[in-house]
């Protein structure tokens, strides 16, 4: 039982990795201050605890944590998906042509049209076909790819300079407008915040939400206490879907064209994030607040080996590592 | 009247899982639905919770015509069920549980207050009052998530007729009488409670009249207080024993294997008895009693809390089921589809699994010779397929069962333990299947047969141990026992 564990234990599993997020923080600052030469002008032992690169760490997280909140409503139903990856380049395609022809505010509209269409599609394949997730969604992981290739004939779509475009950027340039100047970070990052908190809303709150943990935990005994299973599946995959819809235009804003070849591989980015977070593939159990902490923890390992110039084969084993640790710790916690 | 149904008819395929039933029970009062496994008690329940639609017959409540279209329909309805197996969500929150499927709302939002409000009431309704509402429904224990559950009938108030099908499996005595005492007060504000129980102690203290189901069909019914135990059961088992049995003669020899204190984590307790070459054992008990644990903690596949297992007057420590297939005792699981066999590998892996090393020439699988000896088997086993090549699943249960247990034979084991051998399987397999068992104790092999349905153990059985509760009783050989003592005993009542 969890409550023959003392309360600092609980505490400590339960805010795991929010500590690991500090810690990490902290070594990073170490490392890099230690590995800084006082004698040479061109090493700055500041440089990864300093503000700016405080706002490039967020920048960088910022498309991974939205990701990463659309994708654990999904795991927390018991369901996941493959394709978010390529369904960004979708949208990034779609978003981009229609930048250049009705200009960014339908550009909005029509990738988060693009990524919410294509979820609900993988919803529906899942709740009608009883196939399982995995391979619906390996499926649609090609067809979505195919897809943003063809309607962008096999090119990179370039954009014209819009509103869009500094979305992304971390910090603002002499060209840049005055509103741009007057926020502290990112606009993304500001987006991905309300996203954020929006979500642990729903999931926290809502009907919606606490079904979603219902389904995910018990099948059975949600269908038996008469919650609509196949409406919130589809529901759910669509939303997910909205929020990659949503990243995929803030990579075409940071890439400022849209790229089908783009974010391939990036499901395994935003599901990493959403299971170091606590999610579980088995479903019932995830949080926003998890997610972004995860999507955070990913985006200070870049920034931080970066900056300590370790290659990024090195970088790679280290967040493969860090998946199987936080994973080993989340057995610990659900063990009784 | 508060509750009717006449002539309600329901077939899954070639089974008549309902032929026939006629229920009433007025307002304010206990039925008790009494009936051997498989009487149709679970499937008589879902119709009525509109889980499954009846193929012919009708209901009312309150007097007006009653179809629930579904779970939620017929619990808008006043018709509140609480099912054998748990539906508890793990990850949810106690009051969560309770609301589920009818949250309180504003909007999108769950109204927390209201919520915690019904839950409480739902739970004061019980008279539970030891279960905070924010814990984890995962967190608690087996009988309290129970009590959670029945919670869940109550959340709008007193329903209208409340189904508690064996509410008290996994009750402890005093969270039993704390139950049978909600069922009183639910009595007395009106709600029509159907009571469905395998233990007559407990139909006694809560209901008021009695119905009694046997192969999908009501029996007989009549007030619980008049009701002799012994005409009870001579309802529940009905039917003759049958020649359905063809006996083998054989004859017992040396003791095989003999078990002492034998004890699970939660079942059994403390089981004891020897079993002879050529000796068929059979375990009667009721679902839950402990007798498939008892075969998996004497087959090491769960760890045993203690006790020792002597083959041959040598004890057999560190049980795994590897160590015990050497040893040469097998075990058959009552679950063919999921524990039992790899459902799309062709009956000639399936049946050789075990032993494949004979099979291999220069550590290569013979696929030839390991076809051969498996045609071999499957003639003399009477199976019915294509060919070895045929994959299991294509199979009818019976000749499912066949292959598990030919498995067994060709691994050469001399004790075999079978666990529901006949589920499931049609008439005709199960008199293929007796046989082979009789036969099998011919050749000097000791069999344990784990079954519920007693007119095949007092068919084929040398002698018979039945379980209640987690207990195994003394075996006595099957002369001593008639169907009313067995029962009798597997539910813990003296003899009649």
């Amino acid at each position: 039982m969890n409550h023959e564990r003392p309360w600092w234990l609980r505490t400590l599993i339960a805010a795991g990795p929010f500590f690991a997020l500090i810690l990490l923080w902290m070594a990073f600052a170490a490392a890099v201050w230690i590995k800084a030469d006082p004698e040479d002008p061109l090493t700055n032992p500041w440089a990864f605890v300093a503000w700016k690169n405080q706002c490039l760490i967020l920048a960088q997280s910022a498309i991974v944590a939205i990701g990463a909140c659309g994708i654990v409503m999904v795991m927390i139903s018991g369901g996941i998906d493959l394709s978010l990856g390529s369904v960004i380049a979708l949208a990034g395609v779609v978003g981009a042509i229609t930048l250049q022809h009705l200009g960014p505010e339908a550009a909005i509209g029509a990738a988060l049209l693009t990524g919410a269409v294509a979820g609900a599609f993988n919803g529906a394949l899942v709740a009608m076909t009883g196939i399982t997730p995995f391979i619906v969604t390996l499926g649609t992981l090609g067809i979505a790819r195919g897809l943003a290739k063809g309607i962008a004939d096999n090119q990179t779509i370039n954009t014209d300079p819009t509103w869009l475009d500094p979305l992304m950027r971390p910090f603002p340039g002499p060209s840049d407008p005055a509103w741009l100047h007057g926020l502290p970070i990112a606009p993304g990052v500001l987006i991905a915040a309300v996203v954020a908190v929006l979500v642990g809303l729903l999931l926290r709150s809502s009907v919606f939400g606490r079904h979603l943990y219902a389904i995910g935990s018990n099948p059975a005994a949600a269908r038996l206490c008469g919650l609509r299973v196949k409406t919130a599946t589809v529901a759910v995959y669509a939303l997910c879907g909205l929020l990659i819809g949503l990243s995929g235009l803030l990579e075409m804003a940071k890439l400022h064209q849209g790229d089908p070849t783009t974010a391939v591989g990036r499901e395994l980015d935003i599901i990493a994030a959403a299971v170091i977070g606590g999610a579980s593939l088995a479903g019932g159990v995830g949080t926003a607040l998890g997610a972004v902490i995860g999507a955070l923890l990913m985006g200070v390992l870049r920034n931080g080996s970066q900056l300590l110039e370790w290659p990024t084969w090195v970088q790679e084993i280290i967040i493969g590592a860090v998946i199987v640790i936080a994973v080993g710790i989340d057995r610990l916690r659900a063990r009784r | 009247m508060r509750l009717t149904m006449r002539g309600i008819r329901k077939a899954f395929g070639p089974t008549q899982a309902l032929a026939g039933v006629d229920l009433e029970a007025p307002a304010g009062s206990c039925l008790a639905l009494i009936g051997e496994n498989g009487a149709g008690k679970s499937t008589l329940m879902k119709v009525l919770s509109g889980a499954h639609a009846a193929d012919a017959g009708t209901m009312t409540l309150d007097g007006e015509p009653y179809a629930p279209s579904g779970p939620v329909d017929s619990r808008r309805r006043g018709v509140a069920i609480v099912y054998q197996e748990l539906t508890v969500v793990a990850h949810l929150s106690v009051a969560e549980n309770i609301v589920l499927g009818a949250e309180p709302a504003r909007g999108l939002f769950v109204r927390t207050a209201e919520r915690d409000r019904i839950a409480r009431k739902a739970m004061d309704l019980l008279g539970v009052s030891d279960i905070p509402l924010d814990v984890l429904a995962g967190d608690l224990s087996v009988a309290q998530q129970q009590l959670v559950e029945i919670s869940r009938g109550l959340a709008w108030g007193s329903p209208k007729v409340l189904v508690l099908d064996e509410p008290t499996a996994s009750l402890t005595a005093s969270d039993a009488a704390r139950l049978f005492q909600a069922v009183d007060r639910l009595k007395a504000s009106g709600t029509t409670v159907l009571f469905i129980s395998h233990h007559m102690e407990e139909c006694r203290r809560v209901a008021d009249r009695f119905l009694v189901l046997r192969d999908g069909a009501s029996i007989g019914g009549g007030a619980m207080a008049d009701a002799v135990e012994a005409d009870l059961i001579r309802m529940m088992v009905g039917r003759e024993v049958a020649d359905l049995f063809p006996r083998i003669p054989h004859t017992l020899g040396e003791p095989l294997l003999t078990v002492r204190g034998l004890a699970g984590a939660e079942a059994p307790e403390n089981a004891t008895f020897t079993l002879r070459a050529g000796e068929i054992l059979g375990v009667f008990g009721l679902v839950g009693s402990g007798r498939t644990e008892t075969l998996r903690a004497l087959f090491g596949l769960d760890r045993a809390q203690a006790g020792e297992v002597l083959l041959h007057g040598t004890p057999l420590t560190d049980r795994s089921p590897r160590r015990c297939l050497q040893a040469g005792i097998g075990l058959v699981s009552e679950d063919r589809k999921e524990e039992g066999l790899a459902l799309n590998l062709p009956i000639a892996d399936n049946l050789t699994l075990t032993s494949l090393a004979p099979l291999t020439r220069w550590g290569m699988v013979d696929r030839g010779r390991q076809e051969e000896v498996a045609a071999g088997w499957m003639k003399r086993l009477t199976v019915k397929a294509h060919g070895p090549a045929q994959a299991i699943g294509q199979l009818s249960g019976g000749n499912q069962q066949k292959v598990a247990i030919a498995r067994l034979l060709h691994h050469d084991a001399r004790i075999l333990l079978l666990d529901e051998p006949t589920r499931g399987i049609d008439i005709g397999a199960k008199a293929h299947i007796y046989r082979l068992i009789g036969e099998l104790a011919a050749e000097g092999r000791a069999l344990v047969v784990v079954s519920s349905y007693m007119p095949e153990l007092l068919g084929i059985c040398d002698t018979i141990a039945p379980m209640c509760r987690g207990r195994l009783l003394a075996p006595r050989p099957v002369t001593d026992w008639t169907p009313h003592s067995l029962l009798a005993a597997s539910i813990g009542s003296s003899p009649a």
